[in-house]
């Protein structure tokens, strides 16, 4: 079955709590920060920013619990920063600073705490994802296995291994798909045929397209959604349209400015701004701060000491 | 142990036997449901015993390994069957990037119990893509170990040893080892003495003649035991030249200081395996012999490998392939001299 679109309510939303805005800034000023770090060679390797893509793990934060298992990927920070709102382990962890999440070992795409894993491999969180709702499942536990992935890992078998077993052994599973379009610099013409949610029904798998970019309208539509993959064990799949405000990782951004500019007409930045302009900049000069104090502290810190076997 | 156990039972029972003392071990495989047990019959009547764990899945090897991975992070064992160990190369990522990463890519150390089992070999005229020895393939992948099936351990403690080792492994089954007896006591090919050496769960079986200073030492692991010992056995029977066999269980890492004593004392040792040449396990064990007893090696280190080649299905293309024991102690022979 595809569920359809709903349309986002046409009345006025009630406002934003002070906290969702600032999980969404916090997030917004930490890429940021990465971006200006880089800039200035204080960053080793690459990093992949989610800059746009903020509003979809904030969105869906109160709707999951500590126990449902996240699976994220290479373009991680914010699902990170939403879940535990830990700037400093994570910033730490990029940098190789004491307080690092992972000991430095990890880096920017591969983090494990608690219940939430990342790796750099696209696709493969998908069948160990559903081997984590199978054990949900049988233990009884009422959690979710959720796993992030962008729309150019729908080249992956493993996608469709998952995909396939998740309907069969009716898994709660829930996969998150990102879809910005572009696939490093691959714009989706270009790398996929047909649609996510034809692929979905392909597998009898819930399909659910969600165009809007306000937290509050995503969370009312996806509330008895997420209810029914925790209680009925049912796979779905969720497909934000959004939009990649950055680069890939860093200065690689091949797209044409018009494109980059339509991009930005959809950030939630302006629009939520618009919304309440003196609560909003109090909020954003608060975690412009935050960011900033978190960057001067773990930059600051000893490099974290190598564990060697 | 019972009489004329074939290896297969005992790999079968042994499964039987850690499923029913740990609740939170799955088997999970294609084709591995009763009445068919697995296209080698190895996990017959396992799922009429253990319904819920015992998961039969689609042909989706990348899948399995992701399944069994994403139980082994939730703290379950999970026994993983390749139907063909071939196929193992598609689960290739999960096995090298996951399964063995997820133990210390975190900076932590998050122990994943796991283990993959794998029928390899030829010698049963599957042809090229259902034959090979794929061993080498996942040599030195940190936190990954891999194991040899072999007629002379007790499946029962090497699953067991590998089950609660808390880093996935890969157990390769020689599958004509399947329908083959398993030892039973007595001498060795009615000539050698067999004891073990090293520590549980993995010891070194380790075959000699009594009373005689070997010549040569042969490491071999076990799918080429029973050609070892044949070639040994004619070495000795035709020309009196003593060999001393080792089969290990654990194959990588590899120690090799079991072998330093008795390598160092025979001066000459080779290494037999069922793949083709080429950054193999027996290279591997070589280069740590040279390490260990340059000084005490009368002769490099003798490499038996099959040809290099695809492996043919007809018989006799395949036996030209494949190492046999004929074409075993003709190495050994030369080695000797
Ligand atoms: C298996 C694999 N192949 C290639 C890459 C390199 N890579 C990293 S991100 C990326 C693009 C992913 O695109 P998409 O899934 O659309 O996610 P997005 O980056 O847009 O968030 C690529 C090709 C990888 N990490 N893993």
């Amino acid at each position: 079955m595809t569920l359809t679109e709903q349309a986002p309510s046409g009345t006025a939303p009630a406002p934003l709590r002070d906290g969702d805005l600032t999980s969404l800034l916090m997030i917004r000023h930490f890429e940021w920060k990465l971006l200006d770090l880089f800039a200035e060679g204080k960053l080793n390797g690459t990093t992949h920013t989610c800059l746009g893509q903020e509003y979809i793990p904030v969105s869906l934060n109160p709707l999951l619990s500590a126990g449902d298992f996240l699976f994220s990927n290479h373009r991680g920070h914010g699902h990170y920063l939403a879940r535990f709102a830990d700037p400093a382990g994570l910033l730490a962890e990029i940098t190789g600073r004491e307080g690092a999440v992972c000991g430095g070992v990890g880096g920017s795409q591969h983090i494990f705490r608690d219940t939430y894993l990342s790796t750099g491999i696209q696709g493969e969180s998908l069948p160990v994802a559903a081997g984590a709702a199978l054990h949900f499942k049988r233990a009884g536990l009422p959690h979710v296995a959720v796993v992030y992935i962008g729309d150019g890992t729908w080249g992956e078998g493993s996608v469709y291994e998952a995909l396939n077993i998740a309907r069969l052994w009716e898994l709660p599973l829930l996969v998150v798909v990102e879809n910005n379009g572009i696939s490093q610099t691959t714009p989706g013409s270009v790398n996929m045929a047909g649609t996510i949610a034809g692929r979905a029904r392909a597998f009898d798998v819930d399909h659910h397209r969600v165009t809007s970019n306000d937290v509050r309208h995503i969370r009312a539509e996806l509330a008895p959604l997420i209810d029914r993959v925790r209680h009925q064990h049912m796979p779905l799949v969720v497909e934000f349209d959004t939009v990649r405000l950055g680069p890939h990782s860093k200065g690689d951004d091949t797209r044409p400015a018009r494109e980059i500019e339509a991009a930005r007409a959809r950030d939630w930045y302006g629009a939520l701004r618009a919304e309440d302009p003196e609560r909003f900049d109090r909020l954003d000069q608060e975690q412009r701060q935050l960011i900033a104090g978190v960057a001067a502290d773990v930059l600051a810190r000893p490099l974290v000491a190598g564990e060697t076997a | 142990m019972k009489r004329n156990e074939r290896v297969g039972e005992n790999l079968n029972q042994a499964l039987h036997r850690v499923m029913e003392s740990h609740e939170d071990v799955y088997l999970i495989g294609e084709d591995v449901l009763d009445p068919y047990g697995g296209a080698f019959n190895i996990t017959k009547g396992l799922s009429d015993r253990f319904a819920d764990r015992v998961l039969t899945t689609p042909i989706s090897e990348n899948a399995i390994l992701g399944v069994a991975n994403g139980l082994a992070l939730t703290g379950n064992k999970p026994i993983a069957e390749m139907m063909f160990g071939d196929f193992i190369t598609l689960a290739f990522d999960q096995i090298v990037n996951f399964s063995a990463k997820s133990v210390s890519m975190y900076g932590a150390t998050h122990p994943m119990h796991l283990v993959v089992r794998c029928p390899v070999g030829g010698r049963r005229g599957y042809g090229p893509t259902h034959s090979q020895s794929p061993q080498k393939h996942f040599l030195g992948v940190p936190d990954l170990h891999l194991f040899e099936l072999s007629p002379f351990h007790d499946n029962a403690t090497v699953l067991e040893g590998m089950v609660e080792l808390g880093k996935p492994c890969i157990f390769f089954e020689d599958k004509v080892l399947y329908t083959e007896r398993r030892h039973q006591g007595g001498p060795v090919g009615d000539l050698f003495s067999l004891e073990f050496t090293g520590e549980d769960p993995f010891p070194v079986a380790r075959l000699f003649i009594e009373d005689t200073a070997p010549e040569l030492v042969i490491v071999a692991p076990g799918g080429l035991a029973q050609r070892a010992v044949d070639a040994a056995r004619e070495l000795f029977l035709q020309h009196e030249i003593a060999c001393e066999i080792y089969v290990p269980s654990a194959l990588y890492p590899f120690d090799a200081q079991l072998l330093a004593e008795p390598v160092a004392r025979a001066g000459r040792v080779c290494v037999v395996e069922d793949a083709p040449p080429g950054g193999s396990w027996g290279a591997e064990v070589a280069h740590q012999l040279y390490s260990t007893c340059w000084d005490s090696l009368r002769a490099p280190v003798r490499l038996v490998h099959s040809a290099d080649s695809v492996i043919p299905t007809a018989l006799h293309l395949e036996r030209d392939v494949l190492v046999s024991s004929e074409s075993l102690e003709l190495a050994l022979k030369e080695l000797a001299q």
